[in-house]
C-alpha cells in the first residue's frame, strides 16, 4: 500500500475503521474527484437514483449532474464517451450497470481504446477507467451473472483488476483512476455489502498479486469473491492439519508472476480457483504460467482448477449455488489435491 | 453563408485536394509495385468534402477520420513525408508503422485518427465533445464517417446523447453511395441519410460534396452552431469514390457507365474552373500549384524511403503508457 497524502494520514492508536466494498469504492470516487477536476463519472442511473448497487450513492449531491453524468441506456456510447474525454484530459470512470452489458461496449472497449496507443505509435494515452459489477449468487440469471474478465484479459493494451476487499475495491480503483491506461474493474456483487478496515488516507495498492495467508501445504490462487471462499476453506482445512497459503491475484493484465511462482514453488500444490467457466478461463493461464516457470521442479502433483461449470447462470437457488465454486468445494479439491 | 472564404484560402483549398489526389494516386502507385503491405482505402474523387469540412474548423478544433481517411488527414495539415512514411510502414511515419493506412492519426494537428471500424469515431467524437464541454474548451468535434455507418447502432447512440446534452460535435457523413458493395439506394427507407437528423431534432443537412463551396458553407454554420453551445448537426455530403472499395473490389455492383458520369463531376476540376472563372487564380497559376504539388509527393516518396523500417525488438513498448 502507497500512502499518497501524507497530511490525511490516520495517526496512531485510532480505531480502525470499517467500511462496506461498496462504500470503500464512493470513498476512492469521492476522494480522488475532490482531489482531480479531471475526474468524473458516467452510467446509467448513478446520479440521483445511486447507481443501481448503490455504489455512486448521494456523490451526485456533492459533484452534481455534470460530474456524476446520468446517460441514456447506451452502453457503446458511455464507452465511447469514456475513450473520447480520455484522449483529451479527461480521466473518466463510466460505470456498466451490470458488467454482463459490456457485450454491448466490447467494440470501444476492445478496438478503439485498448489499441490506440499502440496503432498510433504512442502519440496518445486513455486514462479511463470501466467499472463492472459482476458474478452470480444473487438470483440475476444467465444475462446478469456472468464473469467475463478473461475476454478482457486476453487484450493487449488492456488492464484487468479484479477487488476481493474493501480496502482493496478503494486503493485498486484509486490506482485505476491515475493509471494511464484504460482499467477495467471487475466488482463482485457479492462483496458490496462484506465489511473490511480500509483507511482513510487516500492511497493505491500496486496492481500485483499479494499472499493473504501463508502456509506450507498448499497454494490457493484465488481472485475477487473466491479469495474469500479460498481464506474461509484454508480455515477449516487448518483444523484437519492442512496448512494453506492463499494468493490474491487481484489484477489478471498485467499478471504478476513472480508472487504466484514464488507461492507455487513454496507449497508444492497449487489449486486454482475461479468463479468464471473452465473452457478458456483465467485460470488456464495461470497453470501455464507456473507449469512452464522454474516452479515446475518443485511441484508435488499436477496443478489443478477449480471453476466454473460448462453452463450459463442459471436462476434456481440451488442450481445457481452449483454452479461455481463454494467453500466446500474448494476444500474438498485441496484436500483431495494434499493427498495426491 | 461564406463568411470568410478569402482567394488566398481558396486556392489554398484547390491545392489540399491536389495534395490528396496526388498523395492516393501515388498510393496507388506504389501499391502496384508492391512496395506497400497491406491495402488501402482511396478517396479519390472525395477531395471537396474532406477539405470542405476542414476549412470551417479552426487549428485547435479536432476531427476523427475513417478507414478512407487520407483526405482528411492532409486537409487537417499533416505532413505528406510522415503520412507518406506510415503508409509505407516505416519508424518515422505519424504512428512509426505501427498503424498503417488505416490508422494514421496526426494527434498535436488534431486529428485524432483514422478508424478501421465503421462508426467507431462516432461514439468517440461524442466523447471528445463532452470534455471540450466540461473544460469549457471553446473547440468542435467534427466526426467523418460514411454512409455504411450511418447503418450502425453507434451512430444512433451518438447523435441522441450529442443532441441531449447539446455537445459541440459535427457529424459528417460522406455518403460516396456504396458501403463497399450496399448501394445506398438498398439500404436505406429514406431519400436522404440528412433525414435521420430530425429523430434526434437536429439540424440535417444534404450538399453536393463535390462542391467546395456548399461543403464549407454547410460546415461552417455547423460549426458555429456547435461552437456557440447549440449542439451537434447532421451533415450529408453526397459523393462518390472513383476507385473500388479497396484492393480486392472488382466493381461487380456497378457500372463503368456510372462511374465515368461522376468523373465528370470530378471535384478538383470543378474547383480549379470556378476560381478560375471568378478571377481568384490564373490557369498557368493553377497548373503551377499542381507541379509544386507533384514535386511535394515525390519529396514524401523520398522521405519515406530513406526512412528506417521499426525495430521488432521495441514492437511491445507502446502497448502500455
Amino acid at each position: 500500500m502507497t500512502t499518497l497524502a501524507p497530511a490525511e494520514a490516520t495517526t496512531v492508536a485510532r480505531p480502525q475503521r470499517e467500511l462496506t466494498y461498496a462504500e470503500a469504492i464512493r470513498e476512492a470516487l469521492r476522494q480522488e474527484m475532490r482531489r482531480d477536476p479531471r475526474v468524473f463519472l458516467i452510467g446509467e442511473d448513478i446520479g440521483v437514483y445511486g447507481g443501481a448497487f448503490g455504489v455512486t450513492g448521494d456523490l451526485v449531491h456533492e459533484f452534481g449532474k455534470d460530474r456524476v453524468r446520468d446517460t441514456p441506456i447506451a452502453e457503446e456510447v458511455i464507452a465511447g464517451l469514456a475513450v473520447g474525454a480520455a484522449i483529451t484530459g479527461m480521466r473518466p470512470v463510466a460505470e456498466i450497470q451490470f458488467s454482463d452489458f459490456v457485450t454491448l461496449a466490447t467494440e470501444q472497449i476492445v478496438n478503439q481504446a485498448a489499441k490506440m496507443r499502440f496503432m498510433f505509435g504512442g502519440k496518445i494515452a486513455v486514462p479511463m477507467v470501466v467499472r463492472l459489477p459482476g458474478g452470480s449468487g444473487t438470483g440475476a440469471a444467465a444475462q446478469h451473472s456472468q464473469s467475463l474478465e478473461a475476454w478482457f484479459a486476453h487484450i493487449p493494451g488492456l488492464k484487468v483488476v479484479l477487488p476481493a476487499t474493501p480496502s482493496d475495491a478503494k486503493g485498486l480503483l484509486v490506482a485505476a483512476i491515475r493509471d494511464p491506461n484504460p482499467v477495467m474493474v471487475f466488482e463482485h456483487k457479492l462483496l458490496y455489502r462484506t465489511r473490511g478496515v480500509v483507511p482513510e488516507e487516500l492511497y493505491t495498492e500496486d496492481l500485483k498479486a499479494i499472499v493473504r495467508r501463508t502456509g506450507r501445504d498448499l497454494t490457493l490462487v484465488a481472485y475477487s469473491v473466491m479469495v474469500i471462499r479460498a481464506l474461509e476453506a484454508a480455515e477449516q482445512l487448518a483444523a484437519e492439519g492442512i496448512d494453506v497459503e492463499v494468493v490474491d491475484v487481484r489484477c489478471l493484465r498485467p499478471l504478476d508472476e513472480a508472487t504466484i511462482v514464488g507461492s507455487a514453488r513454496r507449497t508444492g500444490r497449487v489449486l486454482v480457483v475461479h468463479e468464471a467457466v473452465r473452457s478458456g478461463g483465467f485460470g488456464g493461464e495461470i497453470v501455464a504460467r507456473i507449469v512452464e516457470s522454474e516452479a515446475f521442479d518443485f511441484l508435488d502433483a499436477p496443478v489443478r482448477r477449480l471453476a466454473g461449470r460448462e453452463t450459463p447462470i442459471p436462476y434456481n437457488r440451488t442450481l445457481e449455488r452449483s454452479a461455481v465454486p463454494q467453500v466446500e468445494d474448494i476444500v474438498a479439491a485441496a484436500r483431495a489435491l494434499v493427498r495426491e | 453563408m461564406e463568411p470568410s472564404l478569402t482567394p488566398e484560402r481558396l486556392r489554398s483549398a484547390l491545392q489540399q485536394m491536389m495534395r490528396i489526389r496526388a498523395f492516393e494516386e501515388m498510393a496507388e502507385q506504389l501499391y502496384m509495385r508492391g512496395l506497400v503491405h497491406g491495402t488501402m482505402h482511396l478517396s479519390i474523387g472525395q477531395e471537396a468534402s474532406a477539405v470542405g469540412a476542414v476549412l470551417a474548423l479552426e487549428p485547435q478544433d479536432y476531427i476523427l477520420s475513417t478507414h478512407r481517411g487520407h483526405g482528411h488527414c492532409i486537409a487537417k495539415g499533416a505532413d505528406l513525408g510522415r503520412m507518406m512514411a506510415e503508409f509505407m510502414g516505416r519508424e518515422t511515419g505519424y504512428c512509426r508503422g505501427r498503424g498503417g493506412s488505416m490508422h494514421i492519426a496526426d494527434v498535436d494537428g488534431g486529428n485524432l485518427g483514422a478508424n478501421g471500424i465503421v462508426a467507431g469515431g462516432l461514439p468517440i467524437a461524442v466523447g471528445v465533445g463532452l470534455s471540450m464541454q466540461l473544460q469549457s474548451l471553446p473547440r468542435v468535434c467534427l466526426t467523418f464517417f460514411g454512409d455504411g455507418a450511418a447503418n450502425e447502432g453507434a451512430f444512433h447512440e451518438a447523435l441522441n446523447v450529442a443532441a441531449i446534452w447539446r455537445l459541440p460535435v459535427v457529424f459528417f457523413c460522406e455518403n460516396n453511395n456504396y458501403a463497399m458493395s450496399m448501394a445506398v439506394r438498398d439500404a436505406f427507407p429514406t431519400e436522404l441519410i440528412s433525414q435521420r437528423a430530425a429523430a434526434y431534432n437536429l439540424p440535417g443537412v444534404t450538399v453536393d460534396g463535390n462542391d467546395l463551396h456548399a461543403v464549407y458553407a454547410a460546415a461552417a454554420e455547423a460549426v458555429a452552431r456547435a461552437r456557440s453551445g447549440h449542439g451537434p448537426t447532421l451533415i450529408e455530403a453526397r459523393t462518390y469514390r472513383w476507385r473500388g472499395h479497396s484492393k480486392s473490389d472488382r466493381n461487380l455492383y456497378r457500372t463503368q457507365q456510372e462511374i465515368a458520369e461522376w468523373k465528370e463531376r470530378d471535384p478538383i476540376t470543378r474547383l480549379r474552373a470556378r476560381l478560375i472563372a471568378d478571377g481568384v487564380l490564373g490557369a498557368a497559376e493553377a497548373d503551377a500549384m499542381l507541379a509544386a504539388v507533384h514535386e511535394e509527393i515525390a519529396a514524401a516518396v523520398a522521405f519515406a524511403e530513406a526512412s528506417p523500417e521499426p525495430d521488432p525488438a521495441a514492437l511491445e513498448d507502446e502497448v502500455y503508457a
